[in-house]
């Protein structure tokens, strides 16, 4: 069954048609890709999956993990990121006044037995939560290489890094489903193909399915197992790279579009 | 054994918490010895001790300010109505009998209330008690509708919600004596109380702080978006912020009923919200130690001032008495602060012995480096 799918998905803002009849969905362990044109409804979709925005018509269905296809349409971000739904933001949203660790650590609340007031007595069950989530913390920051920026200032680290740590922080809401915005943007070539690899390596070791926006056709066609091509929010093509690759409707699309 | 265990735990600590430990230690013993022969009145007279009372309140009124604006980012002015509850749920609770009958003198106390005196300290502990979870009570109600708001929004809506606190204390008469106020409100908060009370909030902050709910406060200060987008439910965060804030300053007015002794709804008006603002932003959002020493420097400043309300000679010009030339002074120094230290005087840092030991063993190179660059520009 489909971790995600939507239905006829539908983004208005205004007079602005921003996602048209989205139909797509994700199964257990794969990882697909959402490319298109700037301003063809990427991010929107992923905000309409999120909960950031309200879908102005249409349907998101999530399986959460038993089987059951739940109705998540229009339900609070906090709710989906619960049902185990993380993101990156493609401007990065970090916590700016934060450290590194902090910013790891915060996404771990989600997952927080303890109430607030076993937290502030600091019972003896807090410090073993507390302690638990430093260890998976250091080990997430330790997945991406950033155990030595630990007590430094979010936003002190270069912007590869940070794109990083955004990484790292999703993953410590312990999700299913993984949603990368383009993760590769603004990396140089080296740090790209790093990222390629490391993401490749998240499916395997985590057993985790992936849904990413991407512009570097590299990536894409690299890792993953199916695209969605969008232009002016509507899905033009579908399927595997190869597939896609050779499709007019996409090479028309692209055709003048600078690939960054 | 026990002794043996402490022993064993402080030789582990290396060198500089070890030290840290220590000048903890003698800062609070010094402490302790200046609140013991102040509140005896040896170091200092009633004056005196009353203007540090009102530092420690003030503190902790700016404690509960910088929870909901400088550490969950959300901007709230409510502070005085919040005040204004505690401060009459703590006055009507140790207020004695016979005091209760002669200041109700136009309308009689309503029944129910008319014979409660919760005497001495434990009835004032008492009071303080039932002063914050009332004051969290009308927080908790009141932040339903304003925490959906954001902002500006969200600052007028708490202050509208403080005036109208405000005004209903005016109009209940048989509960607050009205426009009259209440005095010889028992002055049992001495520099015990005061600083105790400040000492518990500090800690309870510190500790908050350092817990996974205040890490969710700060994100929301941070983010909303992505705070939400990691699985922080706004609405109930800022609830908890909220409503502890609102407990605090409960705690905090009701503290300053005993320490000023008379209590009027005008005392309770947006000007006393925008003194403990004015604290907040110039110790800086988001600070324990700012708040504190932020607390302590303007209420002594605003006192030491009070001369200039009185007159004084330039020299060449004599400046003659007007009332609110302190406030003038006042403002305009609290304007070179800022400009000076944008952020508060802490940012949104804390203080700890090693950032004290390292500026100020940096501070003889600094000055040295100052001379050197002097030297070179002749
Ligand atoms: N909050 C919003 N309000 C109004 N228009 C928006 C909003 N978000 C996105 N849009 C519009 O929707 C379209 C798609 O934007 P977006 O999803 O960000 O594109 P992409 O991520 O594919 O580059 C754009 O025309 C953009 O201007
Ligand atoms: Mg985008």
């Amino acid at each position: 069954m489909s971790v995600l799918s939507t239905e006829n998905g539908v983004m208005r803002f205004g007079g602005v048609l921003a996602v048209d009849n989205l139909n797509i969905h994700v199964e257990e362990n794969e990882i697909v890709a959402i490319i298109g044109p700037n301003g063809a409804g990427k991010t929107t979709a992923f905000n309409m999956i999120t909960g950031v925005y309200r879908p102005t018509e249409g349907r998101v269905f999530l399986d959460c993990g038993n089987g059951e296809k739940q109705d998540i349409t229009g339900r609070r971000p906090d709710l989906i990121a619960a049902m185990g739904v993380a993101r990156t933001f493609q401007n990065i949203r970090l916590f700016k006044e934060q450290s590194v660790l902090d910013n790891v650590l915060l996404a771990n609340h989600v997952r927080l037995k303890n109430g607030f007031f076993s937290a502030m007595a600091h019972w003896p069950y807090y410090y073993k939560s507390e302690r638990e989530m430093r260890r998976r913390s250091f080990e997430l920051l330790e997945r991406v290489g950033l155990v030595e920026s630990a007590n430094e200032m979010a936003t002190s680290l270069p912007y590869g890094l940070q794109r990083r740590l955004e990484i790292a922080r999703a993953l410590a809401t312990q999700p299913r489903l993984l949603l990368l915005d383009e993760p590769a943007a603004g990396m140089n070539p080296k740090e790209t193909e790093d990222l390629t690899q490391f993401v490749a390596e998240l499916r395997k070791d985590l057993g985790l399915t992936i849904l990413l926006i991407e512009h570097h056709m590299q990536i894409v066609m690299d890792i993953s197992d199916r695209i969605y091509v969008l232009d002016y929010g509507k899905t033009i093509a579908e399927g595997t790279p190869k597939k896609v690759q050779d499709d007019p409707a996409v090479i028309a699309a692209y055709l003048g579009v600078d690939e960054e | 054994m026990e002794k043996r265990q402490i022993k064993g735990f402080v030789a582990n600590l290396n060198p500089k918490k070890r030290r840290n430990l220590l000048l903890s230690s003698i800062s609070i013993t010094a402490l302790l010895l200046f609140l013991y022969f102040s509140n005896e009145g040896i170091l200092m007279g009633s004056y005196g001790v009353r203007v540090l009372n009102l530092c420690a309140v003030y503190a902790v009124l700016t404690l509960s300010m910088n929870l909901i604006n400088g550490f969950t980012g959300q901007f709230s002015l409510g502070t005085a109505g919040f005040m204004a509850v505690g401060a009459y749920t703590t006055a009507l609770l140790i207020l004695p009998v016979e005091i209760k009958e002669k200041i109700f003198y136009l309308e009689p106390m309503v029944p129910w209330l008319k014979d409660v005196h919760w005497a001495g300290n434990l009835g004032f502990l008492g009071a303080l008690l039932t002063a914050g979870v009332l004051t969290a009570f009308i927080a908790f109600l009141i932040g339903f509708p304003v925490l959906r708001l954001k902002g500006d929004y969200l600052a007028i809506a708490t202050l509208g919600f403080s005036e109208i606190i405000r005004v209903i204390f005016t109009n209940m008469q048989n509960l607050t004596n009205g426009s009259t106020g209440i005095k010889s409100i028992p002055p049992i908060a001495n520099m015990w109380w005061t600083f105790g009370v400040m000492a518990f909030f500090t800690i309870f902050m510190v500790r908050l702080m350092k817990t996974s709910y205040g890490r969710a406060f700060k994100s929301i200060r941070d983010d909303e978006v992505a705070a939400e987008s990691m699985g922080i439910s706004l609405f109930r965060h800022k609830m908890l912020s909220f409503v502890l804030s609102g407990f605090i300053a409960g705690v905090g007015g009701g503290l300053m009923a005993s320490v000023v002794g008379a209590i009027t709804p005008i005392f309770f008006r947006f000007i006393l919200t925008y003194d403990i603002l004015l604290i907040v932003v110039l110790g800086g959002m988001g600070s324990i130690t700012g708040s504190i020493v932020g607390a302590f420097l303007i209420t002594i400043a605003k006192e030491w001032l009070r001369w200039l309300d009185g007159g004084f000679s330039l020299g060449f010009v004599r400046i003659p008495a007007i009332a609110g030339m302190r406030m003038v002074v006042f403002s305009v120094l609290l304007m070179l602060v800022i400009l000076f230290y944008r952020r508060g005087l802490f940012g949104g840092r804390e203080f700890s012995f090693d950032w004290l030991i390292n500026s100020l063993s940096a501070l003889p190179k600094r000055v040295f480096s100052l001379f050197k660059k002097g030297g070179a520009a002749k």
